[in-house]
């Protein structure tokens, strides 16, 4: 909005317009919700990622794609923060803000959210009890209390199709794999974060199940200032939840970006012929 | 010792201040006839009683010590250099005014005044040897429910005492039943009448104040036919580093249909031995419950047990235990089904932390004649680093093949990815940990007051506090 105020102080008359020219002039520059430079990330001394970079823009939902081992995950669980994997070079920040001498849970606090790909259980630790105390320590002071957070969490848990009865249930014991990923997103949901990292979320599940963390996806991330990452082999998910850019990582590398067309034509033809511009870039 | 060295020994302990001592009697150190016989002649007790006494403390001399449990540690108990009696304050008082200021002061700091307003029915107090305090609500008295401190017991109700005193454990039971018995004090005596059903919990706390202290509290109730009791039992010591013994003697008497529950918090200070032999018989469709939390002391050796006397009875031993640095928690459970148609549900949790070692101990015997019973025994581990260690010794003596048995166990280590996965819900290393724990304490927690579970929770996210390397 400081755009705004400075084209104003320059006199413009006609009002009409202004609103129009500040949306064209501040898009570009909001800062990346989430900006990767060459990122380097090994784990016991191999490196799995060879230099990542990854401009995630405010409402944006971006998508990397790629088959098992290719380093998705990796990816995912470095942003997060997951002290097995050592950051060779590169930066990650957030909004601007260095994220890579946070702990996870500062990255938590600091809008950090992943969905996991298998979500640990907690025996013992109650939904209900767990969820308030996570929306507490993430979003603080804006936290929703009493029957305010109980509303919020009403309506999140009807988008996801999550009975009352799993606030008394323990987290993630004894779920299916759908209840899982239904959790996950209800949590998405709850904490709102700045950044989502979604990895595998689709997997494990069937169409419905895919329709309704889609539908809990698009309600935490569009029309907000959040961006998303959603990571994935397969396209179907991207049916539900319209990325705004495609990347594919092979072998620890982003090898081509695209629209949400490339999803599409990955589909088709598998990660083959993208395999031979890996070497070309080596 | 300096108190940081030791506090370096014992890790953190909230209620381990300590009071100047202030004594109106203070026996010397060490253990003979003569001071068993002093004992019950400063009580007035009547000749039975010493004479229990007397024959108890002989066979305390010539008992061995338990071939089981940490057998080492047993062995560093320095008998001769425990104070088996001390008395600080001259009277039980009815009001806490009266009760003396640093005593008082104590009590207070322990939350037990403020409890006993919001929710409990009555409580005991004792400090040291004898019972500082004593109280009851006047409605449960007007219905003949009796709660007194044990020497009152004795003293007001001796037939009743003289008739179940020893009556479930034999000072023979063990070499610690009979060191209670020869030199006990202190306690709680209680007797529900018939039908008489006790609503809010009855609480005893038991705090040691005195260095090389020796506590030996002997509690007895008697719930008549179809009565029903809560009895809460609570207690602490301060940090020193020389040791202090506690040995107690729990006999519950659950006469037909009556059901008991007694839940306990141990959190002594890790300088206690904490030697507690309890157990309780229950007569037909009657129920015996035991809460059993031990959270601190150096070594616990304790294994709350049902003798399923009647017909239709059941038995519940529901256990925790956390083994820190230092510690051994040698606990579990006994249950002996002696009739038919008897259940019992056994479930025991440990955590060992920091070099700690959980141990479950357990023993469940169904007797020939006894038909369709059925047993469920559950032990869990949870190992919270590489130098802690749990152990596991089930024993299951079935003679009647109608019985029904179900058994598990397991083991399992906090893991790299569950902590990860709180962490990234916005809790640092340390909240997580205390959410694993008492996620894992849960089934426990879940049968306490509320108030005693919340305070659990927060003493275990006390444990883990500082915790993480």
């Amino acid at each position: 909005m400081l755009c705004s105020i400075s084209w104003a102080d320059k006199g413009v008359e006609k009002p009409w317009l202004q609103g129009w020219l500040t949306r064209v002039i501040v898009m570009p520059e909001k800062e990346p919700v989430l900006s990767i430079k060459d990122l380097r990330v090994g784990i016991e001394g191999n490196e799995i990622l060879h230099g990542i970079n990854l401009d995630i823009a405010p409402g944006e939902i971006h998508a990397i794609m790629g088959r098992n081992g290719s380093g998705k995950t990796t990816a995912a669980s470095t942003i997060m923060g997951h002290p097995d994997y050592e950051v060779n070079s590169g930066s990650i920040s957030l909004n601007g803000e260095d994220l890579l001498e946070l702990e996870a849970w500062e990255r938590a606090r600091k809008g950090v959210f992943l969905s996991f790909q298998y979500p640990q259980a907690v025996p013992g630790l109650q939904v209900g009890h767990f969820l308030r105390k996570s929306v507490a320590s993430i979003r603080g002071e804006d936290a929703a209390k009493g029957p305010a957070f109980r509303q919020s969490l009403k309506s999140a848990m009807e988008e996801v199709s999550i009975p009352r009865t799993f606030l008394s249930r323990y987290v993630n014991d004894g779920f299916s794999g759908g209840e899982k990923k239904r959790f996950e997103i209800l949590q998405l949901m709850l904490l709102q974060p700045k950044l989502a990292i979604l990895d595998e979320t689709d997997s494990g599940l069937d169409i419905d199940g895919i329709r309704v963390v889609s539908r809990g996806i698009n309600a935490a991330i569009r029309g907000s200032d959040s961006g998303a990452l959603i990571i994935t082999h397969y396209s179907r998910i991207l049916e539900h939840v319209k990325p705004d850019h495609v990347h594919v990582l092979i072998e620890g590398k982003i090898v081509k970006s695209g629209g949400p067309d490339l999803a599409l034509e990955l589909e088709e033809k598998g990660y083959e012929w993208l395999e031979s511009e890996a070497e070309i870039g080596e | 010792m300096a108190m940081e060295d030791a506090r370096g020994a014992v890790g953190d302990y909230d209620m381990g201040w300590h009071d100047p001592e202030h004594s109106t009697i203070r026996f010397d150190s060490g253990l003979s006839e003569e001071v068993v016989r002093n004992i019950s002649s400063i009580k007035n007790e009547p000749a039975w009683m010493t004479e229990v006494r007397v024959k108890a403390y002989h066979h305390f001399i010539e008992r061995a010590m338990p071939g089981f449990g940490d057998t080492k540690a047993l062995e560093g108990i320095k008998f001769d250099e425990v104070c088996y009696y001390l008395r600080s304050s001259d009277a039980t008082e009815k009001d806490w005014d009266d009760v003396p200021d640093d005593i008082r002061n104590t009590f207070d700091r322990l939350g037990i005044p403020d409890a006993e307003q919001k929710w409990l029915s009555g409580v005991t107090a004792q400090y040291e040897s004898e019972a500082v305090y004593h109280s009851i609500r006047e409605d449960l008295e007007a219905q003949g429910v009796i709660f007194l401190d044990m020497d009152s017991g004795l003293r007001e109700f001796p037939d009743l005492v003289k008739e179940y005193f020893c009556s479930v454990i034999p000072y023979q039971d063990n070499k610690f039943s009979a060191l209670n018995t020869a030199v006990w004090s202190g306690g709680s005596f209680i007797y529900v009448p018939k039908g008489v059903k006790v609503e809010m919990p009855v609480q005893a706390y038991f705090r040691i104040n005195a260095k090389n202290m020796g506590q030996f509290e002997r509690t007895l109730i008697i719930a008549d036919e179809g009565s029903s009791i809560h009895y809460v039992e609570g207690c602490t010591a301060p940090t020193y580093s020389t040791d202090s013994l506690h040995s107690a003697v729990v006999e519950l008497i659950a006469l037909d249909g009556a059901h008991i529950r007694y839940s306990t918090i141990q959190n002594w200070s890790a300088n206690v031995y904490n030697l507690v032999t309890k157990r309780g018989i229950a007569h037909k469709d009657a129920s015996i419950e035991w809460i059993d939390g031990n959270i601190g002391s150096k070594l616990t050796m304790k294994y709350p047990s049902v003798i399923l006397k009647g017909e239709g009875s059941h038995a519940e031993v529901i256990s925790i235990a956390y083994a820190g640095k230092g510690q051994h928690q040698d606990a579990g459970a006994k249950v002996h089904h002696l009739a038919s148609n008897t259940t019992s549900k056994i479930l025991s949790k440990s955590i060992s932390k920091d070099g700690g070692r959980g141990s479950y101990r357990g023993m469940v015997t169904v007797s020939p004649k006894a038909e369709n019973c059925k047993l469920n025994v559950v032990c869990d581990a949870l190992i919270l680093d590489d130098q802690s260690q749990t152990d596991t010794y089930p024993t299951m003596e079935v003679a009647n093949s109608s019985a029904r048995c179900e058994h598990e166990a397991s083991v399992s280590k906090v893991s790299d990815d569950q902590v990860f996965y709180l962490m990234s819900r916005g809790h640092s290393e340390e909240e997580a940990l205390a959410m694993i724990v008492n996620g894992f304490f849960e089934p426990f927690t879940r049968e306490l007051p509320m108030e005693y579970a919340v305070e659990l929770n927060k003493l275990m996210a006390l444990e883990m506090e500082g915790s993480i390397g």
